[in-house]
């Protein structure tokens, strides 16, 4: 038994009109991105649906790349057959017997496009009924809520059978929410929020701040290869590394100790919304919780939000740590997140910052500083990284280890 | 050569030695170091480490690495004692332990520790009732090992483990170095089972390695103090390349495990369907499901072993007496001793052992010249008139 294509049903259904084209024209984009290694797949987007035709490529492997793409409500694996009783009854039997437990209820749903074929609706669903009943045992009809639909659809050129309905990963396809830039550190939280973003359809760049020698290069390449993983749901996400050891050092030397982080974090927004800016993009994201951390308090939000009007989304801003955690753990971030490499967050972090810092005094200790010149540095420094799904930095020697042990 | 002395050593496994001496050359620096040389080896040593625990079906916190069979047995059983000396200063072990279970109590004795030494059987197996007597409140720690290193007793540790589970405090030892990959493993590594040793030479891999299982969550006291090396629970810069050896000669060793284990009781089974009934002879590792299948033991009357095994040596056959650690002392075996075996039988005693590299040829050859030596020492002592 091998599935040959596989149909696909979008999500958000209310969208209409351009918007509804531009919705499938994405989707479909997306779709062959994740699937540019198996040039022999077709995609086939239409209104309603979208089918995907295998061509041999190994459905296992395709399943677990749809399920990450953003737009999809459910789909189902198909196999086609020609227009022969014997090939739908046979094909059916083993559809049945692969996916049935003990227990199931299912019925048989015929629809039929082709009405010049000898049967119709009824009497094939009675037909292929009748040949499952007498090849399997415990079978259990049940019409109103079966848990298998087997789905005969017979169309002019043949016949397809299916008998799943898998889940998609819901939201937005990627790109139709716009660009905007996202403030990604390697902790759990941003991560998530990416996920997120993604998954309303946002098309991000991941912005990192990094300090060497303050910060390893280990850090630097853990936010890219959790970018990796997010690139699951994207295709490619573009990861800007911003050098900011000197703006740190500047501000440990000539800001009061309180407002050390304060300002730092108007530092980095600055510096995000200047990329975005470049890049045009609509907004900034950012994996802020409410009062999770000093920085993170509303005080502290107003404070640093004060350097600009673009909107600044934080997904994860009402959310409890221990569902942060649990998302985390379900996209694939949590264990890699976790992994103590110091982020530049932590190493000039003060003892005690002001969790209810004041804008006035934040924007005064600022002026001190030559602002223009440390943001255009770091700007200069910038380094651009086009990463792809599951793309790996942090030299992960497991193949070596496999061969050695 | 025909080598039947697999439970004093083994050969190194030539991929074995191929990952030692890559990981040696190319994978030298420090896991404890912080740069990238260090790195590289403690990702190594973690793999390592989640690759024998996966094998094992434990967690990979619960693998630790220590220098061998003896380290992990004597850590094992003094880290307990030590650990729990406020709770109890009661142990109990057997009678028919290895030299480094048998001596790490004899030491935690002379140190004020009180220890019951369970009796055996005419197999040399303890019996759980007898366990059963001597556990009292004050008793912190049993350790019964999984298969006899002298003759192949399994131990029922099944038994011990069910009559264990209504002992929740107390520790329980299984020294396993006789045990892995001879297809008995889920009768001698029960859940119950608190600790557990391993030894690398055992099976192909290099030597001055070996593994402590420690459960999840039991205390455990170090005895070697340093740089907190092994959660800090056993100090000493990790010998990396033979512990990738080790991990590696684990995955070999039970591939196929249940195949190469009919094989050794292939070959055990046709030497002790030879010896059997023969004058003379006294077979103490019967072909039975207790008992390992690549262990055989029997004694010809008259003969010591010593002179035994010098004699298959000139026929370039390598065999032992009992155990490899006591053959070069006067003394009698322990185990057949424990079982009240004769004096005089039990030092004539020989130890075959066997594995997966040896063939049935091999026993066919070794019958052949056993016959010629046997039919020797049998007219001069005038066996079965």
């Amino acid at each position: 038994m091998k599935y040959t294509e596989i149909m696909v049903r979008y999500g958000e259904l209310s969208t209409k009109g351009k918007n509804r084209k531009d919705f499938i024209g994405r989707l479909a984009g997306n779709v062959t991105k994740v699937l540019r290694d198996f040039p022999q797949v077709e995609i086939h987007p239409r209104h309603d649906r979208m089918h995907i035709v295998l061509n041999d490529a190994p459905f296992k492997e395709v399943d677990q790349r749809l399920k990450k793409v953003f737009g999809i409500q459910t789909y189902s694996p198909t196999i086609k057959v020609e227009k022969t009783l014997e090939a739908i009854e046979k094909t059916s039997l083993s559809l049945m017997n692969a996916t049935f437990k003990k227990g199931m209820t299912f019925k048989v749903n015929t629809r039929r496009s082709d009405h010049q074929f000898l049967y119709d609706t009824n009497e094939l669903n009675k037909i292929v009924g009748d040949y499952l009943f007498a090849n399997m045992s415990d079978l259990k009809v049940e019409m109103k809520h079966p848990d298998l639909v087997l789905r005969i659809e017979v169309r002019k050129d043949a016949v397809y059978i299916s008998n799943q309905l898998l889940h998609g990963a819901g939201g937005m396809p990627v790109g139709t929410g716009g660009r905007a830039v996202m403030m990604l550190s390697g902790g759990i939280d941003s991560p998530v929020a990416s996920y997120l973003a993604l998954k309303r359809g946002v098309d991000i760049d991941m912005v990192h701040f990094y300090s060497p020698p303050y910060t390893t290069e280990k850090a630097l390449n853990k936010a890219k290869e959790l970018t990796g993983i997010l690139a699951n749901y994207a295709g490619k996400i573009n990861f800007i590394a911003v050098p900011f050891a000197e703006i740190q050092e500047t501000i440990k030397e000539k800001i009061p100790e309180g407002y050390l982080m304060t300002v730092q974090r108007r530092f980095m927004l600055q510096l995000a919304d200047k990329i975005r800016a470049k890049r045009k993009g609509l907004a900034i994201f950012n994996g802020e919780s409410v009062g999770q951390v000093a920085s993170q308090t509303l005080e502290s939000m107003a404070a640093i939000n004060d350097v600009t009007t673009t909107p600044v989304v934080r997904p994860v801003a009402t959310m409890d740590k221990t569902e942060i955690i649990r998302l985390a753990e379900k996209i694939g971030t949590f264990d890699l997140s976790i992994q103590p490499f110091e982020d530049c967050c932590t190493i000039f972090a003060p003892p005690r910052p002001k969790t209810k810092p004041r804008i006035d005094k934040a924007r005064e200790f600022e002026n001190r500083l030559d602002v223009e010149g440390l943001i255009e540095r770091a700007l200069a420094g910038i380094q651009v990284t086009a990463i792809y799904p599951n793309d790996k930095f942090l030299a992960d020697k497991a193949a070596e280890d496999a061969a050695l042990l | 050569m025909i080598y039947f002395d697999n439970s004093a050593t083994t050969k190194i496994d030539p991929s074995v030695l191929a990952t030692y001496d890559q990981v040696a050359q190319t994978i030298w620096g420090n896991p404890s170091s912080l740069h990238k040389l260090g790195d590289r080896a403690f990702q190594l040593l973690e793999s390592s480490r989640k690759q024998i625990a996966a094998l094992l079906k434990v967690k990979q916190d619960e693998i630790f690495f220590t220098s061998g069979g003896t380290e992990a047995n004597n850590w094992a059983i003094k880290g307990t004692a030590f650990q729990k000396r406020e709770f109890g200063k009661h142990l109990i072990t057997s009678s028919v332990e290895h030299a480094s279970v048998a001596n790490a109590f004899n030491a935690l004795e002379y140190l004020g520790f009180r220890v019951t030494h369970l009796p055996v059987d005419k197999e040399g197996r303890v019996n759980v009732n007898d366990l059963r007597n001597a556990l009292d409140s004050d008793t912190t720690l049993v350790s019964i090992m999984g298969v006899n290193n002298e003759i192949g007793t399994i131990q029922p540790i099944d038994e011990i483990s069910d009559l264990l589970t209504n002992y929740p405090t107390v520790s329980f030892h299984v020294d396993n170095v006789q045990a892995l990959g001879k297809n008995i493993w889920q009768r001698v590594f029960t859940p119950r089972v608190d600790f557990s040793s391993l030894s690398a030479h055992k099976f192909h891999a290099p030597r001055g390695t070996g593994i402590l299982y420690k459960k999840e969550g039991k205390m455990l006291a170090p005895l070697h103090d340093g740089g907190g090396q092994e959660k800090g629970l056993r100090s000493g810069t990790e010998n990396l390349p033979a512990i990738a050896g080790m991990a590696k000669a684990i995955r070999l060793l039970l591939e196929n495990e249940a195949a190469k284990a009919q094989k050794e009781a292939a070959i055990k089974g046709k030497i002790v369907a030879y010896l059997q009934d023969k004058p003379g002879i006294t077979i103490f590792s019967p072909v039975s499901a207790d008992f390992a299948p690549h262990i055989l033991c029997f004694a010809l009357e008259g003969i010591r072993g010593e002179t035994l095994v010098h004699t298959l040596e000139e026929h370039d056959i390598y065999t032992s007496t009992t155990s490899a650690c006591a053959s070069t002392k006067v003394d009698e075996a322990s185990t057949l001793v424990a079982m009240h075996i004769d004096n005089k039988v039990a030092t004539s005693a020989i130890r075959l052992s066997f594995d997966e590299t040896n063939t049935l040829a091999e026993a066919d050859e070794f019958i052949k010249v056993f016959d010629q030596i046997y039919r020797h020492f049998a007219t001069i002592n005038h066996l079965g008139e």
